[in-house]
């Protein structure tokens, strides 16, 4: 099915040598993902190359990276869907890299942790299950698929000017609990979005809508929170 | 050398819940995992967990006696009869808390958990999350562990995520810690601990056709059976019926349970020509739908290249969107193929580990101090079949019950902080290998070796097996032993070296392997998911027995042990 070019930014912390480096990997078969090429490549042509993987079925949010343009989930891409053979990889953006594609994820990690991420119920729990009604269940249907791939994050501009943005990601687990008929901590989560590094420091460039790889709309999730805010403070 | 009261192996739903449950007894905990903890294979979940809750309305009389004998019939009557009971009569409280604690379950029209008929179930029992449950219980697992973490009265929990697991340093009967290998930098560490949980998953990676994540290579099996601990009743490896076929991409039993339908090449519904499920039909249990796709197939009425099809067509637009959203989302990415207007081509796939480290009712194992949770342990509840929606189950409350003990066992303990000595000398031990490795200067990459292991396994380890097909892939695993000696990695830094995470795993892949067939090689009889051709039958006089596997380095060695019986009568298995 004739060759694919990979470029890929690789990254050497003993020599802390920063590089691309092509590699021509045989086209094998008609849904061949940019997965099976990098482990083409380990395990043919260069074993010292990097990257993390886990589940290969989208919903581990392990294989995150920068794939032509766009970032994307490595085992999800299928090459047809680039419609070219030539493919250039970087590791995610914003992120300190460790090693070739592998990038230090804890920044994301803090911010996640920043947002209270947990359901904060006003009362103890009821003998039996809370009862939350099939329309309160479609409301958060939006924003629970989130598999922290920082597919959001990346491409973010913000994050890579302002260090304390809290993203889209963390932005989006706000919305989350906000949106949750059972959660009772509206106030304090709306504070934590309400900070100098929250809400307001989105600039409305989309990116993290466009690159997301289970079609979430972080976006929205800013306006309602922004919504949020506004509705309280002009509440007496 | 680091020091924590508790260490629990393993980040998915089993060890984060037994990290709570320590926690919870202020007990000072750490979870280490091989990748962070919302990538264990715990995500990829789809269909639900099991709890006798009654919410649909064909459930009323639905039961935890009940929710027990579908499970001791479903494991071929191969469970420990205690085992099940404990866990089906812990099944409500368990899942309500994980809606207590915020799991975005579905609802019933009262506002009620809903719940999804599944496989070998008399109720509508399964729970569930849309079509993405496992995704949805990690999070919020996850999620809870963060509260604790933030909670300032309690002592720490420290989760270090990225570090593989390669030694257990264990003095006389006692467990002492561990070495592991912090995976950015290849720096080796020991940890001292007053107590040890495993909780590292199944081994489906073994296969070559595994829904499984990459990372379930049998690993956290292999640490705790060279320690010395056996390796309970492997044979038993689950296939489940549809998984997306050539990517083996799991598609839940959801779907069948929804109302989906297994078609043959002449448009049949074909399940309904064999006698074990032609009344229960897509949804009878795993093991009987993947024998019988398994003879459509071979008998030529499969699609070309070997493939049925899971046709959802006439649930209509509607109720796969509302149900089944994940499913569909995978059909789209990797098959290109809408289930709204088109029918998804399924093959079965090695799906689960039923086996592992042999445990008891409580977690502990016959090493003091070390204890195994969730589906890398074996309790055992699922015997030689697991049933669908009873694995997350597990996990959460065999989890939790690991937790409770080993927290118990810590705060009884008298003499602390004990084996310092012993886990330095492992710790040489294993620098030596991890350099010996490094430094190999043979022909292969690992990952050939691993292939072919995997190839091996699908071709004489799967579904349908026998005497001679065994005996050789018991010659094949000594032969692919042998060609670990020679194998090449060129790479040599430490930061990152996959290879030779590859190399290490590869060891314990390969003597976990070899439990399995000895341990299927040995029992001459058909039960669940073990079919031998050339002992079709079911055999209660000899073998209603589990095996217990025992490492030495010459292979393995067998012993059998009594299934503990119950209030439920053993049976013929009918559906």
């Amino acid at each position: 099915m004739g060759k694919i070019t990979l470029d890929i930014e690789r990254y050497d912390p003993d020599k802390k040598a920063q590089f691309f480096q092509s590699f021509q990997i045989p086209w094998e078969k008609r849904d061949m993902t940019v997965l099976e090429g990098l482990f083409y490549i380990q395990e043919n042509m260069d074993d010292s190359l990097s990257f993390r993987t886990s589940c290969r079925s989208a919903v581990c949010g392990s294989c995150a990276m920068h794939i032509n343009g766009q970032h994307r989930l490595a085992c999800n891409t299928l090459f047809s869907v680039l419609k070219t053979n030539k493919v250039t990889i970087r590791p995610l953006a914003h992120l300190p890299v460790q090693k070739d594609l592998c990038v230090d994820m804890s920044p994301f990690w803090e911010k996640y942790e920043k947002t209270m991420p947990y359901l904060m119920p006003g009362s103890p729990p009821p003998e039996e299950e809370r009862i939350q009604s099939e329309g309160q269940r479609a409301e958060i249907d939006v924003v629970i698929d989130c598999i922290q791939c920082a597919c959001c994050y990346s491409s973010c501009p913000v994050t890579l000017t302002s260090k304390d943005y809290l993203g889209p990601a963390a932005l989006l687990k706000i919305d989350r609990f906000l949106k949750d008929s059972r959660d009772e901590a509206k106030g304090k989560r709306l504070e934590t979005a309400d900070s100098p590094f929250g809400v307001w420091r989105c600039h409305n460039v989309y990116n993290c809508q466009r690159s997301c790889p289970k079609k979430l709309d972080p976006p929205r999730s800013i306006v309602n929170i922004k919504r949020g805010i506004l509705g309280k403070e002009l509440r007496p | 050398m680091r020091y924590h009261e508790v260490i629990v192996v393993g980040g998915g739903l089993a060890g984060l819940r037994a990290a709570i449950a320590v926690n919870e007894r202020n007990v000072s905990v750490a979870v280490l995992s091989k990748v962070h903890p919302l990538r264990s294979h715990t995500v990829a979940a789809q269909g639900g967990v099991n709890a006798p809750l009654g919410n649909h309305p064909r459930g009323h009389y639905d039961n935890w006696e009940k929710h027990a004998y579908d499970t001791i019939k479903g494991s071929d009557f191969l469970a420990d009869q205690d085992a099940v009971i404990r866990m089906t009569r812990e099944a409500a409280a368990r899942i309500l808390e994980m809606e207590h604690w915020g799991c975005p379950f579905s609802r019933t029209p009262e506002g009620k958990i809903a719940q999804r008929p599944f496989g070998g179930a008399g109720f509508p029992r399964t729970c569930y999350v849309a079509d993405t449950t496992g995704h949805a219980l990690l999070h919020t697992v996850y999620e809870q562990t963060v509260r604790f973490q933030q909670a300032a009265e309690r002592k720490e929990m420290v989760l270090y995520p990225e570090w593989l697991i390669t030694n257990l340093a264990v003095e006389g009967e006692e467990c002492r810690g561990l070495v592991a290998m912090e995976m950015a930098t290849g720096r080796l560490e020991t940890f001292l601990a007053e107590a040890v949980i495993f909780a590292t998953g199944g081994a489906g990676r073994l296969y070559g056709n595994s829904t499984n994540a990459l990372i379930n290579t049998g690993m956290g099996m292999a640490v705790p059976y060279w320690a010395g601990i056996p390796l309970k009743d492997m044979e038993f490896i689950q296939f489940h019926p549809t998984t997306l076929y050539g990517k083996n991409v799991l598609i839940t039993e959801g779907a069948r349970g929804e109302g989906g339908f297994l078609v043959n090449n002449k448009g049949e519904r074909f399940l309904a020509n064999y006698a074990d499920s032609g009344k229960a039909m897509e949804v009878a249990p795993r093991d009987i739908i993947s024998r019988n796709m398994t003879k459509e197939i071979t008998e030529g009425r499969g699609f070309e290249g070997g493939y049925l099809h899971l046709d959802l067509r006439h649930l209509g637009r509607e109720k796969i969107l509302a149900r089944l959203p994940g499913i569909r989302e995978i059909c789209l990415e990797f098959a290109g193929i809408d289930p709204i207007d088109e029918p998804i081509p399924v093959q079965p796939g090695q799906h689960y580990t039923m086996g592992g480290i042999d445990c008891t009712t409580e977690c502990e194992t016959r090493i003091k101090g070390f204890y195994a949770a969730g589906e890398a342990a074996c309790v055992s509840v699922h015997g030689a079949n697991r049933l669908g929606g009873n694995s997350l189950l597990e996990t959460l409350v065999f989890g939790q019950i690991a937790g409770d003990r080993a927290a118990e066992y810590v705060q009884t303990k008298t003499q602390r902080e004990q084996g310092k000595k012993a886990l330095e000398e492992t710790l040489a031990r294993t620098e030596e290998k991890i350099k010996k490795t490094l430094n190999s200067t043979g022909k292969e990459h690992p990952s050939k070796i691993r292939d072919a292991m995997q190839d091996l396994m699908v071709k004489d380890v799967g579904i349908f097996r026998n005497g001679q097909g065994l005996k050789e892939a018991s010659e094949g695993l000594r032969d692919l032993k042998e060609r670990c000696r020679d194998i090449k990695i060129n790479y040599k830094g430490r930061a990152w070296n996959q290879a030779l995470v590859i190399a290490l795993e590869l060891e314990g892949s390969l003597d976990v392997a070899e439990a399995v067939v000895a341990g299927a090689l040995a029992r001459e009889e058909s039960r669940g998911s073990h079919s031998r051709t050339d002992f079709s039958k079911r055999d209660d006089q000899n073998w209603l027995r589990h095996t217990l596997c025992f490492f030495t380095p010459e292979g393995p060695r067998l012993e059998y042990s009594e299934v503990r019986p119950g209030p439920f009568k053993i049976a013929e298995r009918k559906y």
